[in-house]
């Protein structure tokens, strides 16, 4: 167990707290617009705790992509759908299914738990300090942007099939309904 | 192009070659799409597209004989190139063409204008052939979110009926769960060796004893689970009924033959090469997986009486049947495997179409009793479906090669070292169960007076009855020449150089071990 610095100990409880606080109000909001919000607030210091383990590039897309892009989308499906009073939405999850959620969850807590304590081989760890000289020699950009063009620049191609994929899927389902709505 | 050295995949162009099939029809695909959506809407339109795609199939399975008449072999890289991918990818070339072809005809019927639902079916298709080919996990997943992403649409492609779009939106919801107990079991994976090559994974779990490795087990364990799902294997099963039955019913018979075959082809590449280190681990899960959906599948699908239930049921326990294969981790198991998914696939691509024959407009027609004494009016239709019913039930001489399919996979089952003896007594007693309800469909064909009032079925469209009678007539001929196939599937095994327990089948190990990455 090596020795972190007080400034950094002190952060990464900070933002941790910050993330599990804001997580548990989350899923515990009836409206959806504050439960959005507080989703905003977990991304955020996610994204903190990205920095702080040497990938301010992940953290940086992490506030641009999901605290940014995804959750502008999420609250313009909320107004559009109009279901911004609490009110208006029954709450379809029943007592056993909450119970049933709780207990998934203590099973991945218990299973954290357990493989944290599971001690890694010597020989497929990496030295302390790796990706903080990684960043300081290649970029943090550069760090992300080589092995993704190079070593698997095959995955990365085929993510664009399936987002072609998912665009058509969506223009077809959008667009056959005005075909038969026409008819 | 000279193949006698294997191809090296760290080569960006040699790379291209071995996947010259794979982005020929990613390719053509782009290009019908552009061309489906240029002119304006129409019959003759959607005809053409459809027409267009299955000759761009059938240009691409001409590319994949090509490399198996070459012998392509590659170093071990992301993807493999070996007789494992080209027969699989046959194998779902032939149930995508089947499916387009079927689609031709009844999205004419059902009144569904889409020229780009047939091009969907091609991307899905891209997605299966590179899960049939995938050696990294991150291509697996990404092969896997292709075809399934496609499939979610294709099942709500019609947009007037409730039961689709119910069948869209559980198929969705249950596929996107399932994709993240996949994921998160591949991340342990990936936790535990460092590596996302599934040769450089089982490499690494003996170099550094990781074969009791929790974290590497539990993995594992939730990659099962997250397989189970994709190929509705019980008890993760529950989804497949409901979501065939209200998918339009080609779309059905793509889930059903090539959706599964491709699922499996992952799930039977990974665990061979990447998990033979830790076979002791998840043999008894994996025999009890088979065992049970064996069980469930054959005794659940007696009480049905809609037949695209039954036969969901039925594919349920031919996902059973498949995992035996999967048990056995021996190059016979997996010769077995591609011969068994070869035959079930034309079976139950013939068995929709005959339910595409007959189910009227807006899908009627459907139950079992609507099938009494076509025998006296549509007689030929009647003996076709027997042949898909007892290939399905896997009978000798009527059913063809089906007979064949399930005598290789318990002779593949009893050859291992340690022979599967309760296993196979499973999958013989289960069969014996499921002619209670195959043959109740022979019966009720051939033996039951036509119900009064039920109308004659329309003569079956072209491309309708084209599908039928050749998947008929496949099936009874590799039932006569079954030698045929095997040699095509022999030294097919994607087994790892590692492996254990091998039978007597001479395998080309692979003879290079990959660099670390």
């Amino acid at each position: 167990m090596e020795h972190y610095p007080l400034f950094y100990t002190f952060h990464f409880y900070l933002f941790g707290l910050v993330a599990v606080a804001s997580a548990i109000l989350f899923v515990t909001r009836r409206s959806p617009v504050s439960a959005a919000m507080w989703l905003v607030s977990t991304m955020f210091s996610l994204a903190a705790l990205y920095v702080m383990l040497d990938a301010p590039f992940i953290g940086v897309i992490q506030v641009l992509v999901y605290a940014g892009a995804i959750m502008v989308v999420f609250l313009f499906v909320i107004m559009l759908l109009n279901l911004g009073q609490a009110s208006e939405i029954a709450d379809v999850r029943s007592q056993g299914w909450r119970l049933a959620a709780g207990l998934v969850g203590l099973a991945l807590l218990a299973e954290i738990f357990a493989l944290t304590r599971s001690s890694s081989v010597s020989g497929l760890t990496l030295a302390p300090g790796t990706a903080a000289r990684a960043v300081n020699d290649a970029g943090a950009v550069g760090m992300v942007a080589g092995p993704l063009f190079t070593t698997y620049l095959l995955p990365f191609e085929i993510t664009s099939v399936l987002l072609l994929a998912a665009i058509v899927g969506s223009v077809m389902i959008g667009k056959q309904r005005r075909a038969a709505d026409a008819r | 192009m000279n193949f006698m050295t294997p191809l090296d995949l760290s080569i960006p162009s040699q790379l291209t070659i071995a996947l010259a099939p794979d982005l020929l029809l990613m390719g053509g695909a782009m290009i019908l799409l552009l061309w489906a959506a240029w002119r304006p809407e129409g019959v003759r339109h959607q005809r053409t597209i459809g027409t267009a795609c299955i000759a761009l199939i059938a240009l691409t399975a001409v590319v994949i004989g090509w490399f198996i008449y070459r012998n392509a072999t590659a170093t071990q890289g992301p993807i493999a190139v070996d007789r494992f991918r080209w027969i699989a990818d046959l194998v779902l070339l032939l149930a995508t063409a089947g499916t387009i072809a079927l689609s031709m005809d009844y999205n004419e019927r059902e009144g569904m204008m889409a020229p780009e639902a047939h091009v969907l079916i091609l991307l899905a298709s891209s997605g299966m052939m590179l899960l049939a080919a995938a050696r990294d996990l991150m291509v697996v997943f990404l092969g896997i979110e292709t075809m399934s992403v496609a499939t979610y649409v294709l099942a709500g492609m019609n947009r007037r009926s409730p039961r689709a779009a119910e069948s869209a939106m559980k198929y969705f919801l249950l596929g996107a769960f399932s994709t993240a107990f996949l994921l998160y079991g591949m991340a342990l994976v990936y936790g535990a060796t460092g590596a996302t090559n599934i040769s450089v994974i089982g490499d690494r779990a003996v170099q550094y004893g990781l074969t009791g490795s929790p974290l590497l087990l539990t993995g594992v364990a939730l990659m099962i689970v997250g397989f189970g799902f994709k190929v509705a294997a019980a008890p993760f099963h529950m989804w497949a009924p409901d979501v065939y039955e209200g998918a339009p019913t080609p779309i059905t018979a793509y889930m059903a033959a090539a959706v599964k075959a491709a699922a499996f082809a992952a799930f039977l590449r990974i665990w061979y090469e990447a998990f033979t280190p830790v076979y002791p681990s998840w043999h008894n899960a994996i025999w009890w997986l088979a065992a049970v959906t064996m069980a469930v599948g054959n005794i659940v699908a007696l009480r049905q009486r809609d037949l695209k239930r039954l036969l969901a049921y039925s594919s349920i326990a031919h996902a059973g049947y498949l995992l035996v294969a999967l048990t056995v981790n021996s190059a016979a198991g997996s010769e077995a495997f591609l011969f068994y998914a070869f035959v079930y696939t034309i079976a139950t691509l013939g068995s929709f179409a005959v339910v595409v024959a007959l189910g009227e407009a807006g899908e009627r027609s459907l139950n079992v009793d609507d099938y009494a004494g076509l025998w006296t009016v549509r007689p030929w239709l009647a003996i076709a479906m027997a042949v898909f019913m007892l290939a399905l039930l896997g009978f000798p001489v009527f059913g063809g090669a089906g007979f064949f399919a399930k005598w290789y996979v318990l002779k593949a089952a009893l050859q291992v070292p340690s022979p599967h003896w309760k296993l196979a007594v499973v999958l013989v007693l289960t069969s014996v169960v499921s002619a209670g309800y195959y043959l109740y469909v022979v019966m009720v064909m051939f033996m039951r007076p036509r119900l009064a009032g039920a109308v004659v079925p329309a003569r079956s469209r072209g491309l309708t009855g084209f599908v039928i009678a050749a998947s008929a007539v496949l099936l009874i001929a590799l039932g006569f020449f079954p030698e045929r196939l095997v040699r095509l599937t022999r030294g097919s095994a994607p087994l790892s150089a590692l492996s254990v327990p091998a039978a007597s089948s001479s395998v080309p190990l692979p003879l290079t071990r990959p660099a670390d990455r």
